[in-house]
């Protein structure tokens, strides 16, 4: 009889939970655990609990299309995603573990005038704000990616595209093992199976929540629920300006290496990346019906194949091998919610929408000050959810890439 | 994709259609009176029940008449389509 080979060292314990902790995390994603990280590191706050209705990282943290980028058209936003881009660079000898960051350059597509003006205009912003980017006309895109189509006889031809260098893609699954091998290396617990179906707020103030496994108690709440944030804020009384939708991505079956970057188009709705295992990675954008069902219409994926095509004809005779969906939280302005909340002691990171994988070390880092000083971090204090009053808004639906 | 039953074409798939949001947002009465976290509230807040949503459809490609459903954004379970203007149907 065959011998199955041994079970590799854990990299975490699955913990029960304790009756109470100083801070409890909802939702063992990317943000989760890279928020518990930091706490411990940076703040020496380790009696910390991730609590996670699944299995760690198992939600969108499983379902994204990795892409990490800092190209935003903002200040603030370049504030923020340089900073991740940073820690990104630095991450594998800080975590002390393989994470495939591959700085493969992004090709955001421009494929109209207003496209173009958009474009170079977005360059310029991000230049002046010290993030790397180029403008390149069709025949320098053509370079960076052979196999890009840049005939201008096609429905939505290639006008140019900007280039972002520094960009590229990591391996999520990695990502997430390796934030949650040094966290519970510090002490951090991770409690799965343990779905968070209550805030207890007492007297303004939250002192825990209650979950499948019974109630917890906490001095801190930190929620890091991406597309159910609206279902447990709503237990503490808390609207947020969020709709939640199904996002849609898939893969070929694995192929040689034919595609050297990453390449994104708004207008179309695709961008497509190749995965170190040799899986085309293509994301489209989300279905317009809010719905919190894992999984979107064939037409959205039929539209996003015909879109890969038109830009890629070397991909007509590929296979998709699986397609799924993920729940994203999408806000008015298609910029992240991210700070205090109504409630003391309750902490909201929200609203990133289709675009959170790429923040995931720089907004743990910056989420994690929120969380042990009761204050936003200078970088994330543009993303309150004030500024839906105030209006002063963070608009990036041009450098989101897809439809929000 | 959904199965949409538009209250004057019957059954139709969802790519004929286009989402409206959420239904029943009345427009203020007097803009102008509202402070700015009434604006807001109107402006950016809709509703996002994992359940029961009364949101709005267009049948673009068909009759091109905007009416009311009840979804489950849960299941994707339709319970009820109703024409603009019409009460919301109570649903079990």
């Amino acid at each position: 009889m065959m011998q199955l080979p041994e079970h590799p060292d854990w990299l975490w314990e699955s913990a029960a939970p304790k009756r109470s902790y100083d801070v409890v995390i909802v939702g063992a994603g990317g943000h989760g655990l890279a928020t518990a990280y930091y706490l411990a590191r940076n703040h020496g706050i380790t009696d910390v609990a991730v609590l996670e209705r699944g299995w760690l990282a198992g939600g969108n943290m499983a379902r994204n299309t990795t892409i990490i980028r800092s190209n935003y058209l903002w200040d603030e936003s370049a504030g923020i995603y340089e900073h991740a881009l940073k820690l990104w660079e630095t991450l594998e000898e800080e975590l002390d573990y393989p994470l495939l960051f591959s700085q493969r350059g992004v090709l955001n597509l421009a494929h109209s005038l207003q496209d173009v003006r958009d474009s170079v205009r977005r360059v310029e912003a991000n230049r002046l704000n010290g993030v790397d980017a180029e403008w390149l006309d069709p025949r320098q895109v053509k370079e960076v990616c052979p196999i890009v189509n840049i005939s201008q006889d096609v429905r939505y031809p290639v006008l140019g595209a900007t280039f972002q260098p520094r960009a590229g893609i990591a391996k999520h699954d990695h990502v997430a093992w390796g934030f949650a091998k040094a966290a519970a290396a510090l002490g951090v617990h991770f409690v799965e199976n343990c779905e968070v179906t209550g805030l207890r707020v007492s007297n303004g103030r939250v002192t825990g929540v209650e979950t499948t496994r019974g109630t917890i108690g906490a001095g801190r709440v930190a929620l890091c629920a991406a597309g159910h944030t609206s279902v447990v804020a709503a237990t503490a009384g808390i609207d947020l300006p969020l709709q939640s939708h199904p996002l849609q991505a898939l893969v070929s079956e694995l192929l040689e290496p034919v595609h050297p970057t990453v390449v994104m188009s708004n207008a179309v709705h695709v961008y497509v990346s190749q995965a170190h295992k040799g899986e085309l990675v293509m994301g489209a954008g989300i279905d317009a019906a809010n719905s919190y069902r894992q999984r979107g219409a064939f037409h959205i994926i039929e539209r996003q194949m015909a879109a890969a095509l038109e830009l890629f004809p070397v991909f007509a005779r590929a296979h998709v091998l699986r397609t799924w969906g993920g729940v994203v939280d999408v806000s008015p302005d298609a910029s992240p919610i991210v700070g205090l909340s109504p409630v003391e002691g309750l902490y909201l990171n929200c609203g990133w929408g289709t675009g959170g994988f790429k923040a995931t070390p720089g907004v743990g880092w910056c989420f994690a000050h929120t969380v042990a000083h009761d204050e936003p971090h200078p970088l994330t204090a543009p993303f309150s959810l004030d500024r839906f009053v105030t209006g002063a808004l963070v608009d990036e639906h041009g450098a989101a890439a897809v439809a929000h | 994709m959904l199965l949409i039953p538009c209250p004057w074409c019957g059954p139709r798939d969802e790519a004929e259609f286009h989402y409206g949001g959420q239904a029943h947002v009345a427009y203020p009465q007097d803009p102008a009176a509202l402070s700015d976290e009434q604006w807001a509230r109107y402006l950016f807040f809709r509703d996002n029940p994992k359940g029961v949503f009364a949101e709005r459809w267009s049948h673009s490609a068909g009759c091109r008449r905007w009416f009311n459903a009840l979804r489950d954004t849960a299941t994707n379970e339709i319970h009820a389509v109703y024409r603009v203007g019409e009460p919301k149907p109570v649903t079990s």
